[in-house]
């Protein structure tokens, strides 16, 4: 996120797209539902009218998958319209031309065709959206998970910039990430490609100072594979040991029948985890970790802000903590690792490795955490970036892009749409709400279909039902939900039994490599 | 500025209630249906004191300061007042503190033993038992609801959930759940706002029934473990036991709010099921397995796949949902260890 939290409840207007925050990010959603008691204007973007829509001034009901249409709509009547921020495009931004010819190739009725939402919607949210500014774009994984994510995600940041609204407290361009600390594995540099920091590995001053700050030499230059590709690299036996660290992947993944195979053709598969799930079944040797709460570290939330996670209980028998392992693994190979705590990797590792960091230290965040950049340790945090329109590269870059449909769409044979995702109760595969007592909130996944859908079919409400596609099929209840457009299937991956995940399309966006979860072709029918 | 209280000079803001000030410096005032997060409701009338120049007694927790204002919180006529109105309280409902989960975090018990109320003055016959055990997470006691409207306040305007209100008249008023539904057929989505702001033991948190007294539990500030938002909450623990989860009334992003994930879904932890050794697939069946086994079995694997098909032939994906501390030194063994950039995580869901 550019911005903050806290920004939500004092912000003029949210548009929120393709994020259900109600369910998915509960706390999120008290302050943008405070905004709007305050008289602030929320404008809620969805395939389904999901419940922050009750609070909307404006619900447009959004075709799956038409977001870069949708949005190039609504940059086509800012630009027609010349409502605009003229002096912030011509001052802070630049490839205007470019973005401003892509958008008038498309009529407003085509984007209204694209989209499902009419002509005169797209101009009254262009329109609301410019006389209330600053605003803040929200979203979330139903803007990224799309074969053309990275496409949903750069046209928003058009948006915001064509407004004048990115670099400015209560605006920016705003992405909620699912997990605890996604955010964080990625600063810290989980990622093929990057260092700690962001620092990339192909660049051979990064390389250097890494070796350096690690006392070894010939660190790789060339950036690693991505997990779809890893997973694909076990059946072609490129990849020949797999290391899944805390990911159920036989349930997350799309196309599950495809991911066992992969995950069953592995040569050697360890697996460090809390608990068994569907994916140790398929591992040579499995390590227990340490669990939250019994050891200490620090989080990274979706507002860049690092807070700390304390240890109050031991871990259960010979379980030990992940960093514990992985420097035992080290010696093994001759290694000896100085740090002995989560502190002391912190404090004297990371922090000092990656400079955006490094004013960020546990004694500075025994308290609240800091948002980074912070460079030193006199640096309050930053709570929102690219201030004045000054952004990180310079000036902010317009990309013309066009709107691509989503890799498989409807046809004769599987006339709906299946859109995933998670609900309020529960996290991902279960393997801690499951053990919590949350069962009794929601103790088994259904299947949301429209009533207009239900009607066609003769389905009642509750009824089991066959969901399938081409990759595989689910029993499950079907929930009728006057929330739910005609055309579309809604469920999630919280249980092995109904898992989405048998039926979702393993299509990846070409370059950040993000499953399309919310889109495929599916069909229903009666069980028997 | 400042402002007088009980003949000492205190600091104030512009801005500030007397009650605020007064609580900022440590001087207690029986208060029960102000709470920061969700204002001044003039309801309970609990925190009377004298102001210098103004007529009768005024609530503290809603009188601006100014400057020089003089303010007594412990006359004889204040300290009869605020008597009043909780032995009131106390007399009114079923305040079984022996038995009650909020023995020693109570904000009425606090008041009566401040004030030297023994045992309420009034005598009236008992009431009938008004329990709602219907919900997941949250038990209601009505026979112990103050009307505070503190837990309304918190699902309306901080939560804004929209479940609780006021229902019915007079003697009979009391909180609904949608229009007076049993919580857990109601609309209630068990965030917990409502048992957080609540200052008795109305509502309370079924988990924690009968785990531990207030005092026997040291609390632990944390993140929490499911999603980006990073709610600060604070753990209440006995031992080694969660007794139960409050968000951290003062902390950033989430000011004392949770959803009923962070709140509620601490057990996992516990579980039977957790891995508690290594283990080694041996013709098809784990058995158990030393560290030392497991990790040269590990090391000795990954080194010879290096040496036949060098380092890219090996991956790995983090955790997500583990500390950065710890995807940390999963990329650095990759890197600095294996020599490859196979390392990824879910960055994309
Ligand atoms: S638990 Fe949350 S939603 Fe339910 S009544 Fe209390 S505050 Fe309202
Ligand atoms: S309490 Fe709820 S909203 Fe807050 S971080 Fe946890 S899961 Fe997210």
């Amino acid at each position: 996120m550019t911005n903050s939290f806290g920004e939500y409840a004092r912000a003029k207007l949210l548009f929120c797209i393709g994020t259900n925050m109600t369910e998915a990010h509960p706390v999120a959603s008290y302050y943008a539902k405070q905004a709007v008691k305050k008289g602030a204007t929320l404008i809620v973007v969805d395939p389904r009218r999901h419940a922050l829509a009750d609070y909307a001034t404006i619900f447009a009901q959004i075709k799956v998958g038409s977001d870069v249409a949708f949005l190039n709509g609504l940059m086509r009547v800012l630009i027609e319209e010349e409502l605009y921020d003229k002096k912030y495009v011509a001052e802070c931004c630049e490839n205007f031309d470019a973005l401003k010819a892509k958008v008038l190739e498309t009529p407003l009725e085509k984007a209204a065709q694209i989209s499902g939402v009419g002509v005169e919607m797209l101009e009254r949210i262009a329109r609301t959206m410019a006389a209330n500014r600053p605003g803040m774009a929200i979203y979330t994984l139903g803007i990224t998970e799309h074969t053309c994510g990275k496409n949903n995600v750069m046209s928003v940041a058009n948006l915001q910039m064509l407004l004048g609204n990115v670099g400015k407290e209560c605006g920016g361009v705003n992405p909620m990430r699912g997990q605890n600390n996604v955010q964080g594995a990625c600063d810290v540099g989980a990622l093929p490609n990057v260092f700690p920091g962001y620092q990339p590995v192909a660049v051979p001053a990064n390389r250097e100072k890494f070796e350096k700050g690690w006392g070894v030499t010939g660190l790789p230059d060339k950036p690693g594979m991505m997990m779809p590709d890893m997973m694909d690299g076990l059946a072609s036996k490129k990849i020949r040991a797999f290391y899944i660290y805390g990911e159920n992947l036989a349930n997350t993944e799309p196309n599950i029948t495809h991911v066992e195979k992969s995950l069953a053709a592995a040569e050697f598969i360890v697996c460090q985890d809390i608990f068994q799930t569907e994916t140790t079944k398929f591992a040579h040797v499995i390590l227990p970790a340490a669990a939250w709460g019994e050891d200490e570290g620090t989080f990274s939330s979706s507002e860049r802000r690092v807070s700390l996670v304390r240890k109050f209980k031991t871990p259960p028998g010979e379980a030990r903590p992940s960093w514990w392992i992985f420097k035992e693994l080290a010696k093994r190979f001759g290694q000896e690792w100085p740090s002995c705590s989560g502190k002391e990797l912190w404090d004297n590792e990371v922090s000092v490795l990656a400079p955006a960091f490094g004013g960020i230290k546990y004694d500075r965040i025994q308290g609240d955490g800091l948002q980074w950049p912070c460079p030193n340790v006199e640096h309050p945090g930053t709570g929102f970036l690219h201030r004045d329109g000054k952004f990180t590269r310079g000036k902010g870059l317009f990309a013309a892009l066009d709107w691509t449909p989503p890799a498989e769409v409807p046809d004769a044979e599987y006339p709906l749409v299946l859109s995933t995702g998670r609900r309020l109760y529960h996290y991902h595969t279960r393997t801690q709400t499951g053990r919590s007592g949350l069962n009794q909130m929601l103790p088994e996944e259904f299947a949301d279909i429209s009533p207009a859908d239900a009607k066609e079919h003769g389905i009642a409400d509750g009824e089991m039902i066959i969901l399938k596609s081409r990759r595989g099929q689910v029993k499950i209840r079907a929930k009728v939900n006057e929330r739910i457009p005609r055309g579309l299937v809604w469920t999630s991956f919280h249980f092995r039994e109904g898992n989405a995940n048998w039926l979702t399309n393993n299509a990846f966006d070409p370059e950040t490599k993000t499953a399309e979860y919310k889109a495929c072709a599916v069909k229903i029918e009666k069980v028997g | 500025m400042n402002i007088i209280v009980n003949g000492e000079d205190l600091e104030a803001r512009e801005g500030q209630t007397i009650l605020q000030v007064a609580r900022e410096n440590g001087v207690f005032i029986p208060a029960l249906c102000f709470h920061e997060k969700v204002g001044v409701a003039g309801r309970c009338r609990a925190c009377l004191v004298e102001v210098e120049g103004m007529k009768g007694l005024q609530t503290s927790c809603s009188v601006p300061v100014k400057n020089g204002m003089t303010v007594r919180t412990r006359t004889p006529v204040v300290l009869e007042a605020q008597k009043l109105v909780i032995d009131l309280l106390l007399s009114t409902g079923t305040h079984d503190c022996l038995s009650c989960e909020k023995n020693g975090g109570c904000e009425l018990q606090n008041a009566a033993y401040y004030l030297g109320i023994e045992r309420p003055s009034i005598s009236l016959p008992a009431l009938a038992p008004s329990l709602d055990g219907t919900s997941a997470f949250v038990s209601v006691d009505r026979n112990k609801c103050i009307q505070c409207g503190r837990c309304v306040r918190g699902c309306q305007n901080s939560v804004v959930n929209n479940v609780l209100d006021f229902g019915y008249r007079g003697q009979h008023t009391g909180i609904i759940f949608d229009d007076d539904a049993p919580m857990g057929t109601s609309t209630c989505v068990q965030c917990g706002e409502c048992v957080q702001m609540c200052p008795v033991g109305a509502l309370t948190e079924k988990k924690a029934l009968g785990k531990a007294r207030r005092w026997e539990t040291r609390v632990v500030r944390t993140t929490c473990p499911y999603c980006g938002v990073g709610c600060q909450l604070d753990v209440h623990v006995k031992g080694e036991d969660v007794v139960r989860v409050t968000g951290t009334e003062d902390g950033s992003p989430n000011r004392g709010s949770l959803c009923v994930k962070g709140r509620f879904g601490y057990d996992f932890m516990y579980s039977e099921d957790r891995l508690t050794t290594p283990l080694i697939r041996e013709n098809g069946e784990l058995r158990k397995a030393s560290w030392d086994e497991a990790l040269d079995l590990v090391a000795a694997k990954f080194k010879k796949i290096i040496a036949e098909s060098g380092p890219d032939a090996i991956g790995g994906v983090s955790c997500a949902r583990s500390t950065n501390e710890d995807s940390y030194s999963m990329q650095k063994l990759f890197r600095a260890v294996l020599k490859t950039n196979n390392i990824d995580h879910c960055a994309r869901t």
